[in-house]
């Protein structure tokens, strides 16, 4: 079962409750004013009482206070209602979206969810803080307004009773109008956030291909779209006002029409006709006010139904609730049994019929064609995706019955691109292990032959990383992402090509260093050759499929296609 | 501090007043509009009284006459307000629109100095919620300032012609409330701008994490990440709240104000009344007044600091365009390659002042030459890039092609001339027949298909669903680094520049497929002048040029059979290369 939104109102509920209550309480206040100011001229005045007159005075300004207080009050809790709702919102859903995988996130996209947890957490934001400021007073006032009416001449104030579900059936219609409409211009936003960013990750691609006009002209036509939705919401909401102006002043036309007949026939007063228009001008003044709360409204309606969207994608994979933490059989590492798997509906199979067992404190290197399912394979291990039939085990329990953050802190992964994060290289090294202590950090960075460049650097371990590692050169991401991994002591070691900016002098020490740990399996993913020919065995892909797996001498001695790709790299002198 | 803040308030003003220009017109219609809209509105509970003594007067001729006049007073009002709205949208989207667009033109001029110095979240924000609180801003300003202040000086008229004193008494008392709305004004504005930022540093950590997600569920950063959200997110919290509250002083405030001057004037009304001084009709109508005259002022209050938040995110708007743009270069002459003669002449760079990285970096490249660069990681070989394409501008010392300086052609004309393949590679959102077409937006697909034969992308291609029409994007999953970079080949291919970069081109691509390409390469170099930065020193052995760099420095320079003759850096990283 998905959260539902209303539920982040949960600890704010009080606030959430008492801020239009005292909203409505102000307005009650404001209701006495009158009273008192009539009281001031029957009592006052006629009597010619001075004292009467001062404690009227006096009680008006006891009102104003009052009033002051309430209004204070009621905005503070709403403002803290808004808020506090926004904030928990945005927790959840940044959880939420942590934790699905990445196929569940293709489907709405990062830059879509980037603007769920951005603009639309805003707009439901302001959509609650008006709602909680309004929502008692209006329909108080407006209803009130109606009693009132009744009170004075119930034939006449008929017309109240049509005019109010009237008025209801139109902001019901345009709101029903609205929200798709508004939904839609958040579509539009998501686009124009999508363009914002790719321009900023592609800079230099879109640069050096001279694309800055094409660009330019792109995000005008995304912005001319959105602009064109804005423009065709913000003309239905743009009725709101003016009709709800017609129907109160024609139903004040009509008012007074039959309160002529009624004056005519002398069952009414032209007192009772005057107060009685004064009351829906009252239900007008206040429902000009509501007419903006409207379309925040809507608009917060339709981005809230967005963000719901989010919270209803359920993780395509879910946890065992008997994960478990430990493995059964100590000594086997990995084990695949039969794999297949297929990314996308319809596609073909990334890997099919793979099967391949590894003992602890093996050395495994894969090696194959480009699109040969290299990745694909060692993201298994650590279960970035779950595979379409067959099963993948480490240390004998198979993945998905391993709970999650077990599985993965038993296995340092180090990804194709190197990503890294803002912050210091401390601070990025401990991902790896938040309690890592600085040695432990130091001998990681030496083990993956990075320390000599850090300590180069001014600031050594407190040198400031840039988002993405923009700052750094792609071989001391990868170093870096290795000590990432490494700092973990992690059973597993996955290195899926992470070596490729290293020269071969580094990645020769390098994995001198790694051969030294003693008990860590590693899986190595690699295009050379000569950085696999050391290892236990070598695993040859070929279309998702294993072509053959052996030492180097053997798949030397029987597999042609490791023959070419070490004869393409040798050349003549293999 | 304070002090800077508050003139900046005014500086952003005037660029928002300067923003509405434009739209003279169209302002213009919307003043005309609130203008007749308020005054018919005001006119319509005159035609309600009128019609009221004309029932009790027994006159039915004028009693119709009233219910025609209420019938298209509320009509005209309506009306007037529906165009007073669509002007207000016209103009609050036409100005979010043109500043989007402008800021996202500075954004292709701005230096990548910037664009890597600085979080994209934060950009991102800047561009897209930023510019929507302030049309917003716009938005309700436009719609409920003028009517306000049209409402205002309708009702003063009034005042002013049932009883001038009062009426007087009125308007010296007014400065009070304007007063307390302008102080809760400059109070929110710092409030909003903080808010503005923090939300700007939580984009830009949602933006950085969902980039590398997999990395964080990799190392089960979840929690830890979670912890730091909630840490940014509360104190944006904590801000919002101060900024919302703050902002919604204003109506109690002013409503107060209001309260007491009413109470005053009940009193001092009720005192010359007991005196004689004034008859109770007098005093009832000009209570009556007293009301209807503050409540606009309740409203625009409100508004003036609503507005605060639009100009706070203006102003970050704001100074995101005034980042200081690359020099424009419209004028230059556009550079035309002849030969491909590159001239390096005492070259001095370095990304931060504190650390210098390249020295003085000379080198003279032939037409049609291949200059290999290699060195170890971090030596500056892809600086020499960044300099080449003029993404980065040396400190002192010139590069010249063709006996043009670089400096003196336009930047796009120049960097066209390169064919670019990066080892990061970069997928645009889009099918894969645009992404191939980028640089060739016009090539036939009978083009684009040879290009993708020739880097060995058919097999895949033709594995997708939709073949060259599936949508691919930089994050989407099911595409292997290699693809990607053979995407990035073939792109460059297509477009048979008239020389070459390749920076590690290959490096995620199998050496069956690479030697495939490799031919493809050198069929695609020949008589061009290339340079290859790479670490599979197989590939670049048939250079003419390897440049050996190190520490910004080239330390050695010249082929392959004369580095491996004389020995060196070059051979001993060529040996361990194959001794592994």
């Amino acid at each position: 079962m998905s959260v539902r939104l209303s539920s982040f109102i949960k600890g704010y509920r009080r606030v959430a409750v008492l801020a239009p209550l005292f909203k409505l309480f102000e307005a009650v206040l404001e209701l006495c004013v009158p009273l008192a100011v009539a009281s001031l001229i029957d009592n006052g005045i006629a009597r010619g009482d001075m004292h009467h007159i001062l404690m009227m005075a006096l009680l008006m300004v006891v009102l104003a206070i009052l009033g002051l207080a309430a209004s204070v009050t009621a905005q503070y809790f709403s403002a803290r209602a808004a808020a506090g709702f926004a904030a928990k919102m945005k927790s959840a859903l940044f959880r939420h979206i942590t934790s699905l995988s990445e196929i569940d996130r293709d489907i709405i996209g990062s830059p879509a969810l980037i603007t769920r947890l951005t603009n639309d957490s805003n707009l439901v934001q302001n959509g609650i803080n008006m709602f909680l400021r309004l929502f008692m007073r209006s329909p108080f006032i407006v209803f009130g307004a109606a009693v009132m009416a009744f009170t004075v001449d119930s034939s006449l104030a008929v017309i109240f009773a049509v005019v109010i579900p009237v008025l209801g059936f139109v902001v019901f219609l345009l709101m029903r109008y609205t929200v798709p409409m508004y939904s839609r211009v958040q579509g539009a936003l998501d686009k124009v956030l999508s363009r914002t960013r790719e321009n900023l990750s592609g800079v230099r691609v879109l640069r050096a291909f001279g694309k800055e006009r094409d660009e330019e002209k792109a995000y005008g036509a995304d912005l001319e779209a959105l602009r064109g939705l804005q423009m065709s919401s913000g003309r239905v909401s743009a009725l709101m006002n003016p009709l709800t102006y017609v129907i109160i002043n024609f139903a004040v036309a009509v008012l007074i029409s039959c309160g002529r007949t009624r004056y005519n026939l002398g069952l009414a007063e032209a007192g009772t006709i005057v107060a009685l228009v004064n009351y829906m001008s009252q239900i007008l003044a206040e429902l000009i006010k509501l007419a903006n709360l409207i379309i925040t409204i809507a608009r917060a309606i339709a981005s809230g139904k967005r963000i719901q969207a989010v919270f209803n994608l359920e993780p395509s994979m879910s946890e065992a609730p008997d994960a478990v933490t430990e493995g059964s059989d100590k000594e086997t590492a990995v084990e695949f049994r039969d794999v297949s798997l297929i990314y996308r509906e319809g596609g073909e199979p990334s890997l099919s019929s793979i099967s391949f067992s590894v003992r602890r404190g093996e050395h495994i290197g894969i090696i194959g064609g480009t699109g040969s399912g290299k990745t694909t394979l060692v993201s298994l291990i650590p279960r970035f995706y779950d595979v379409s039939s067959g099963s993948v085990s480490v240390f004998g329990t198979d993945v998905r019955k391993w709970k999650r953050s077990a599985l993965r802190s038993s296995i340092g992964y180090v990804q194709q691109k190197a990503v890294l994060f803002k912050g210091s290289i401390s601070d990025n090294i401990r991902w790896g292990r938040m309690d890592a202590s600085d040695d432990e950090i130091k001998r990681a960075l030496e083990r993956a032959e990075a320390y000599s460049f850090v300590m180069e650097k001014k600031g050594g371990l407190d040198s400031p990383v840039e988002e993405g590692g923009k700052n750094l050169s792609g071989g001391q991401r990868q170093r870096l992402s290795v000590a990432r991994a490494l700092v973990r002591c992690p059973e597993i070691l996955i290195l899926d090509d992470s070596s490729s900016a290293l020269d071969y002098a580094t990645e020769a020490r390098l994995r001198h260093n790694l051969s030294e740990l003693d008990g860590l399996t590693v899986i190595t993913v690699s295009q050379r050759a000569g950085s696999l020919m050391t290892m236990d065995r070598i695993i040859v892909l070929d279309r998702g499929r294993i072509a053959d797996m052996g030492t180097h001498e053997e798949l030397m001695g029987r597999c042609e296609l490791y023959r070419e790709i070490y004869s393409s790299q040798f050349g003549g002198e293999a | 501090m304070k002090k800077s803040r508050v003139s900046d308030r005014r500086g952003t003003m005037k660029r928002v007043i300067a923003c509405i220009k434009p739209y003279r017109a169209v302002l213009t219609l919307s003043l005309l509009s609130a203008l007749i809209s308020s005054v018919s509105s005001l006119i319509f509970p005159m035609l309600t009284g009128k019609a009221i003594d004309a029932i009790t007067g027994g006159d039915g001729s004028l009693f119709m006459r009233m219910m025609l006049f209420m019938a298209a007073s509320a009509l005209v009002t309506a009306l007037f307000q529906y165009l007073m709205n669509l002007a207000n949208n016209r103009i609050a989207y036409g100005i979010s629109r043109e500043i989007r667009g402008k800021a996202f033109a500075h954004l292709q001029r701005l230096p990548l100095s910037y664009i890597d110095s600085h979080p994209h979240g934060d950009i991102v924000s800047r561009i897209v919620n930023d510019t929507d609180q302030l049309s917003d801003g716009l938005l309700l300003g436009f719609t409920q300032l003028f009517t306000g202040v049209v409402t205002i000086l309708g009702t003063l008229i009034c005042m002013f012609a049932v009883n001038w004193v009062v009426a007087l008494v009125v308007v010296i008392v007014t400065p009070l409330s304007i007063f307390t709305a302008s102080f809760i004004a400059r109070k929110t504005f710092s409030l909003f701008y903080k808010q503005s930022e923090a939300r700007g540093e939580q984009t830009a950590f949602i933006n950085e994490m969902i980039t590398g997600a997999s990395v964080v569920s990799a190392y089960g950063m979840e929690e830890e990440n979670q912890r730091r959200f909630d840490e940014i997110n509360s104190r944006w919290a904590h801000l919002s709240l101060l900024a919302t509250f703050y902002s919604s002083l204003t109506n109690p405030v002013t409503r107060f104000v209001n309260s007491l001057v009413y109470m005053g004037v009940a009193l001092s009304g009720g005192i010359s009344a007991l005196c004689g001084i004034m008859s109770v009709g007098g005093l009832a109508s000009i209570l009556s007044y007293a009301s209807q005259y503050t409540k606009p002022f309740n409203e625009i209050s409100g508004v003036v600091t609503e507005f605060q938040n639009a100009l706070a995110s203006a102003e970050r708007l704001f100074r995101f365009l005034d980042e200081k743009e690359e020099s424009p270069d419209d004028a230059l002459p556009s550079f035309t390659l002849r030969e491909g003669k590159v001239d390096v002449s005492h070259v001095r760079f370095s990304y931060s002042p504190d650390k210098e990285l390249i020295k003085d970096f000379s080198i003279s490249v032939r037409p049609g030459m291949h200059v290999a660069i290699v060195g170890p990681t971090g030596s500056g070989k892809t600086t020499l890039i960044n300099l080449l394409m003029r993404f980065y501008a040396p400190e002192s010392g010139s590069i010249s092609i063709d006996g043009q300086a670089a400096t003196s052609v336009s930047r796009t004309s120049l960097r066209k001339s390169f064919g670019m393949v990066l080892q990061d590679t970069w997928l645009k959102t889009g099918t894969i027949r645009e992404n191939i077409a980028l640089g060739r937006p016009d090539a036939s697909d009978e083009e684009i298909r040879a290009a993708a034969e020739e880097c060995h992308l058919g097999s895949f291609i033709s594995s997708l669903p939709e073949g060259y029409d599936s949508v691919v994007s930089d994050d989407s999953d099911g595409i292997s680094a290699g693809q990607k970079q053979l995407l990035s080949i073939a792109r460059v291919m297509l477009t048979s520049p008239g020389m070459l970069i390749l920076d590690e081109a290959t490096s995620s691509i199998d050496t069956r497929t690479e030697m495939i390409i490799q031919e493809a390469f050198m069929h695609l170099m020949e008589g061009r002048t290339a340079f290859i930065v790479a670490h599979r020193l197989s590939t670049i052995r048939n250079a003419d040029l390897i440049l050996v760099v190190k520490d910004g420095d080239v330390i050695e320079s010249g082929t392959h059979s004369e580095f491996m003759e004389k020995g060196g850096f070059y051979a001993s990283m060529y040996s361990s290369q194959f001794r592994a």
